[in-house]
């Protein structure tokens, strides 16, 4: 059993990061795939996790969206801990009750974008407002129609998700996404399975999402350009660690670690 | 006497026998969808005991003979204090096998609907109900209609063992004109049409029909 008396029952005080990962494990069998991760990222920063296949950063993201457990470790969100919940003065694992009270802080993005396919584009958004936050239909449909608008998708409102490009899919997940008023967005490598000609209309919608609207961001990406654009922060993942971070210019233009460097130039290389 | 001149002659009874076997067709296929639901989401609950009588469920009826379910239910459970009248006892049982097989249709749907679709539901946050009844069930209801199509076939035809409980439905109309006009071949003959016409020009197209609405609203077609 571990120790909880080492995690504090919430984290208060100045700078109370959005979200912090502490001494977080996750092993899938006896594969551990991360290894007493500390991860905090501030409110209204944008990291981006980069790394090769495998070393656990899509991990980092489902564990925080709650569909992964943990095996070890706690994370916090907006300094209220997500995984566990205070019990006679300890930490014990959070029941489904817990998850969902603090899970509508979060939102995700997936590769596969995982519209509804038997609703429209405005119907997937309108989903959770209405059925999850309990909003009146008309209040969600004008801030679905204000997202989809934002993401420029509100001409292909009534469309069903099968009569859509991989892109526009991908506007409307995040629109779906944002509807339900996040406070953090996870973005899994949300343009690795569309066609190189529609990438730019996706990742400049989260452009303008860095730049106008106060949202915490954790992404995982390949576009080593991109990343370089718009993060705060970049974590070099390897082998379930953070091997290296930094701000994007110090960590692609001066990178310390041989492996951030091989990594790096084998990146450079594919292109 | 010719097939027209048996017709004209016996169609009253027919009618009403056919009448009775569309109902029972109706009442299985309705409670045959409700108990496959249920026993079909009971069968894949955490919950040890709940998902423990769902499979017990569905083995003894998928292992057993539908008729002698038949029986069980009409003549062996008034020794236990419960009596059918006949017309229920009929279509209870086909019910109670049909969803046996069902319930295994609605697993299969539910389960060949992505991952992504649960995850991107709880990634809004929805409730597990909400996420099974308003997400997942939609879905896997598209990936299982043509399964059921054949369902509903064995449905129908399964309506005829109810005329061994003395319902008088179709099969047992044929039988009692049988009986009196050893006209076999017309009786049966047309027992047969009619059930056939029931299956391929209703039924089927029915299904077809249902297929294409719901992929329909799938956004598929
Ligand atoms: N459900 C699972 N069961 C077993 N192992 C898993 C499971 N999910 C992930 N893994 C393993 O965990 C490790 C980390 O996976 P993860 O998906 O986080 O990697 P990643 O960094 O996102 O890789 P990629 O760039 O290919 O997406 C991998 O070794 C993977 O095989
Ligand atoms: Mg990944």
């Amino acid at each position: 059993m571990e120790d909880m008396s080492a995690f504090p029952l919430e984290i208060t005080g100045e700078d109370v990061p959005m979200v912090s990962f502490r001494k977080v494990r996750k092993a899938y069998g006896s594969l551990v795939v991360l290894d007493n991760l500390d991860l905090d990222v501030a409110a209204g920063e944008m990291v981006t996790i980069i790394g090769p296949s495998g070393s656990g950063k899509t991990t980092v993201l489902r564990m925080l969206m709650t569909l992964e457990q943990i095996n070890g470790g706690v994370i916090y969100v907006d300094g209220q801990p997500l995984t566990h919940m205070s019990k006679g003065g300890t930490l014990v694992p959070a029941n489904q009750r817990h998850l969902r009270k603090r899970r509508a802080d979060i939102g995700m993005c997936f590769q596969h974008f995982n519209l509804f396919p038997h609703m429209t584009a405005l119907e997937n958004c309108m989903e959770g407002p209405v059925q999850v936050l309990g909003l009146p239909k008309a209040e969600a449909r004008a801030r679905s129609e204000e997202l989809l608008e934002l993401v420029g998708m509100i001409d292909k409102k009534d469309q069903h998700p099968s009569r859509l490009s991989g892109g526009q899919q991908q506007r409307v997940a995040i629109a779906r996404a944002l509807a339900m008023r996040p406070k953090v967005m996870l973005f899994d490598e949300v343009t690795s399975a569309l066609d190189p000609e529609v990438i730019g209309e996706v990742t400049n919608v989260i452009r303008k999402l860095v730049s106008e609207h106060n949202l915490t961001m954790l992404m995982v990406t390949h576009q080593m350009g991109f990343a370089r654009d718009i993060s705060d922060r970049v974590c070099f993942f390897y082998d379930g660690k953070i091997e290296e971070q930094g701000k994007p210019a110090d960590l692609f233009g001066n990178p310390k670690r041989e492996r951030t460097q091989q990594f790096l130039s084998a990146v450079k290389e594919a292109v | 006497m010719s097939f027209f001149e048996f017709v004209s002659v016996y169609w009253p009874r027919l009618l009403t026998g056919t009448g009775i076997t569309v109902a029972q067709f109706f009442l299985s296929a309705i409670f045959a969808v409700l108990l496959s639901l249920a026993f079909g989401l009971m069968k894949m609950s955490s919950n040890r005991a709940v998902k423990g009588f769902a499979v017990t469920y569905i083995e003894i009826f998928r292992g057993t003979s539908l008729l002698v379910q038949l029986y069980w239910i009409f003549f062996v459970l008034p020794l236990f204090g419960v009596t059918l009248e006949k017309f229920t006892a009929g279509y209870v049982a086909i019910a109670m096998n049909t969803g046996a097989y069902g319930a295994e249709l609605v697993r299969g749907g539910i389960l060949a609907v992505p991952k992504g679709q649960w995850e991107a539901a709880t990634a809004i946050n929805m409730s597990p109900a909400k996420r099974m009844w308003r997400i997942i069930l939609p879905q896997a209801l598209v990936n299982m209609l043509p399964p059921w199509g054949n369902l509903m076939i064995e449905v129908l035809k399964g309506t005829a063992l109810v005329s061994l409980i003395s319902v008088a439905d179709l099969m047992f109309q044929a039988k009692q004109i049988n009986a009196s006009t050893y006209l076999s071949a017309q009786i049966f003959g047309t027992a047969l049409i009619i059930y056939y016409i029931l299956a391929r020009f209703m039924l089927t197209p029915f299904m077809r029909w249902l297929e294409a609405f719901m992929s329909r609203k799938l956004g598929k077609a």
